[in-house]
């Protein structure tokens, strides 16, 4: 048998013979191994003694933590020597680089850009000017924004709010720590329970009584911009933001106990099940007969009035619900995993 | 009956949007059980609309735009359906049912009971985000539905808690997000320019601008932005340092939905900016599409590569689509009509590949114990017959054998690339035979390892890895797709080329 050379094992052929033989290197075993870690203790025989089997295990971390030793020795050791310095700077130098040339690329662009405020500019065409002067007679809307957002592009704002569920869903995923299958709340959220109650402010009088005060102030200017988004600048989305800030002072203030009375995880699902499903069968509707030039049932009514415009102010009523809880259902999640 | 202005299959891309956006707003309060067979429903009723619609196709309808509301473009919405739309709405739709089925019975053990039925949610607003990515005619349009996806996608990988997916997430999340705001910025200074959205209308400027060469550096600026913008989001070469973590540990059926939906609906975005907003003379006249070829060319080399030295089956089929991704893109950069057939064509059929691949690994890591190494998946093709079959298919359609998707699109491939210039002809066909080397390597060794004798001593538990009848059913189907574009190409590639025609 022919002699195997001392430094078979870092040879390239050492390495290629291991890796056909579908083994692998040190350092792949280690990562790998801690997302499998206790997945593969069940390939071991089922006829080796239990014994044998911790002494197998047992040898088996002494291995691995030898082998993650030397792993660690060696990155170190690169890690401290002149080339990986170099290394870094290089990186640095190359960001830095990397970062000025888009910038200086960015602002020369914006310097050959059409002129700022210039009548003739492109984007003064005839949709911007038909916005204009057909846009209140079109959908009834004196807020020319409302008419744009929600009727003319009415299927990107659509778009838009479902961006913002999806937003609440990923946060819901992330954040939310939900009671466990029979309905017992987990020590997980009995902890969070308890460092949020911590640290929550209570009887706090002076904000209590300033609370008292503006919250029902809030909450009405908020139905007001909501309800007025049609005539008057604001809409859903600045009002909702406007209601769900009003109910996060309330939180503040009185703490979780009150505001459980009217306000649980599930009012946030009902409410937006309730408006998103509004928003997308009506605009579902709307855009079937738009398209098929059916008769529609909704009409732009007076211009001015507060139910006028057709399906503008349920829309924004829709959408102002949407992003109040929204608002309100982040900072319960961020607060303490739940509402 | 009052009388439509449109034929009622003329409203099936309507359809295919708003049912599932609508119903992804009920499943949010479904028990589980209910949101599952909900999402298959819906999912299912949106696969056999696009194949209504396909077929219309198939029979030689006309493309037509259906305004989305009273008014039409550029004072409204619009969408448009085409040969193409169609096909690429059906190939999603299908392959999104299938992935949910064939990863069913694998999201009880990975996710919460009680979350659920937020996966559906997901999974329903990232196909009405795909489908209306599919048909848009508005460039906001398609940037609304492309933060639809970014963020479905992220929630995809994180719903499965473990410390590697939530950093593989955040990884994803901010690579995507400087690939979004690039892409955003990239539409603000062409509005700017332009002064519209609508894809038509933009085009028509465009050309103007393009001919009087006044605005030149901006619009060059514009094209990079959209290009760089969107191959960060769908991992191209450079970009593609997230993708191994994110298709790597996160949930079968987000494996395959990610590798196979997300990043190619960013893609047919960027063939569609390509064709129908800017032009693929515009783009080829600043010198874009050469770096684009580079890139691939870069892509297709070290992707698989990378893939070689994986240990991990997921990590490596995760790296191989970093090459896949590279073939997309150079049919794309060829600037030629048959490169761009070819790279829609690799589009499906990387697709179908793909998923079917993420789906038979996870089944064949159920039968070795969960253990995804090469080591412990020896045999595992005896021990998940179907799950090994299924993988066996896809990896000789990866390396290309005949019969088999992946031969057409390298061939078409390879047939485009000898069209070119000499130089860059001979680069392809190199690169292509170097690359697809190199996929054998990794594939058959896979293969190879799945039908060996295990190792000595290793016992694997009783559960056989064969996950039910759905996940069974949803691998044959993908094979049999795989099958029926490798003997059945030339009808995919006639519709693609009528398609691609329409796109004017």
């Amino acid at each position: 048998m022919a002699k195997i050379r001392p430094d078979y094992e870092t040879s390239w052929f050492g390495r290629l013979m291991h890796w056909l033989e579908n083994g692998s290197t040190a350092l792949d075993d280690a990562m790998t191994d801690e997302m499998d870690a206790h997945s593969r203790d069940h390939l071991v025989d089922s006829e080796h003694h239990h014994a044998t089997q911790e002494h197998a295990l047992e040898e088996r971390r002494h291995a691995a933590l030898e082998r993650e030793q030397r792993m660690y020795s060696s990155l170190h050791q690169w890690a401290s020597t002149k080339g990986s310095r170099l290394m870094r700077w290089v990186y640095i130098v190359a960001s830095v680089v990397m970062c000025v040339g888009i910038i200086a690329l960015l602002l020369n662009t914006a310097a050959n850009l059409p002129p700022y405020g210039d009548p003739d500019n492109p984007v003064n065409n005839e949709v911007s000017a038909h916005y204009i002067t057909q846009g209140q007679a079109e959908t009834g809307a004196v807020n020319i924004v409302a008419g744009m957002i929600l009727d003319y592009r009415a299927f990107d704002t659509l778009g838009e709010s479902n961006v913002l569920f999806i937003a609440a869903v990923t946060v819901l995923v992330l954040l939310r720590l939900a009671p466990s299958r029979d309905g017992k709340p987990t020590t997980e959220m009995l902890e969070a329970e308890a460092d949020d109650r911590l640290y929550e402010p209570k009887h706090d009088m002076i904000l209590q009584h300033q609370a008292n005060l503006l919250v029902p102030l809030i909450l009405l200017f908020g139905i007001y911009v909501v309800m007025n988004g049609h005539i008057s600048p604001g809409g859903g989305f600045s009002g909702g933001a406007i209601m769900g800030a009003g109910l996060i002072l309330y939180l503040n203030a009185f703490g979780f106990r009150k505001t459980e009375r009217f306000f649980t995880f599930r009012t946030f699902q009902i409410v937006s099940l309730m408006a998103l499903a509004f928003y997308a069968c009506s605009k579902a509707y709307s855009f079937f007969t738009g398209a098929n030039h059916l008769p529609s049932i909704f009409s732009p009514g007076t211009p001015g009035m507060l139910f006028s415009a057709g399906l503008i102010p349920y829309l924004n009523i829709a959408v102002g619900l949407v992003v109040c809880c929204t608002m309100y259902a982040f900072y319960t999640l961020f607060r303490k995993g739940d509402m | 009956m009052m009388e439509l202005h449109y034929a009622l299959w003329q409203n099936i891309p309507f359809a295919c949007i708003i049912l599932p956006l609508a119903s992804a707003a009920f499943t949010s309060v479904m028990k589980p059980r209910l949101a599952r067979w909900w999402a298959m429903a819906v999912l299912t009723i949106v696969t056999v609309l696009s194949g209504v619609i396909s077929a219309q196709y198939l029979l030689g309808a006309e493309s037509y735009v259906f305004p989305m509301g009273h008014y039409y473009a550029p004072i409204g919405n619009e969408i448009r359906a085409g040969a193409l739309e169609a096909l690429t709405a059906l190939f999603f739709s299908i392959i999104m049912l299938l992935s949910l089925m064939g990863g069913m019975k694998k999201l009880d053990e990975h996710i919460d009971g009680n979350k659920q039925n937020l996966y559906y949610v997901i999974l329903l607003l990232l196909t009405a985000a795909l489908m209306a990515q599919v048909y848009t005619n508005d460039l906001f349009t398609s940037y609304v539905f492309l933060e639809i996806m970014t963020l479905a996608a992220c929630a995809l990988i994180a719903i499965r808690k473990r410390g590697r997916t939530l950093v593989a997430a955040t990884r994803y999340m901010i690579m995507n997000l400087i690939g979004s705001g690039l892409f955003l910025l990239g539409i603000v200074i062409l509005y700017d320019l332009t002064g519209h959205l609508l894809m038509e209308s933009i085009r028509g400027q465009v050309a103007q601008i393009a001919a009087t060469g006044e605005y030149a550096q901006p619009l060059t600026v514009v094209i990079a932005l959209f290009v760089i913008g969107l191959a960060i989001k769908s991992a191209l070469f450079p970009f593609h340092t997230w993708v191994p973590d994110a298709y790597g540990y996160s949930t079968p059926t987000s494996q395959a939905v990610l590798s196979s939906l997300v990043s190619k609906g960013y893609i047919f975005l960027l063939v569609k900016i390509m064709y129908r907003v800017i032009g693929v003379d515009v783009i080829a006249a600043t010198g874009i599409d050469d770096v684009l070829f580079v890139f691939a060319i870069a892509g297709m080399i070290m992707g698989s590569l990378s893939a070689l030295r994986q240990n991990d089956v997921r990590r490596m089929i995760a790296f191989s689509s970093v090459a896949q991704i590279g073939y997309i893109y150079l049919g794309m950069a060829m600037g030629t009509e048959a490169g761009m057939m070819a790279a829609m064509f690799h589009l499906f059929s990387h697709a179908v590949c793909k998923s079917m691949l993420f789906l038979a690994a996870g089944g064949l890591a159920d039968a070795s114990g969960n253990s995804k190494l090469f080591r412990d998946l020896r045999g595992a093709g005896y021990r998940s017959p179907i799950a090994g079959v299924a993988f066996t298919i896809g990896a000789l359609s990866m390396v290309g054998f005949p019969f088999l998707g992946g031969f057409v699109s390298k061939l078409n491939l390879a047939l485009a690339g000898i069209a070119l210039s000499p130089v860059k002809a001979s680069i392809v066909l190199v690169t292509l035979a170097i690359s697809t080397m190199f996929n054998t390597m990794y594939f058959l060794r896979t293969v190879i390892t799945l039908y060996r004798k295990p190792l000595d001593g290793a016992s694997y538990p009783v559960e056989k890895g064969q996950r039910g009848f759905c996940f069974n059913a949803a691998l044959v189907l993908l094979a049999l797709i795989n099958i029926t574009l490798g003997i059945f190409s030339q009808t995919v590639v006639n519709m693609i080329t009528a398609g691609l025609g329409m796109f004017g």
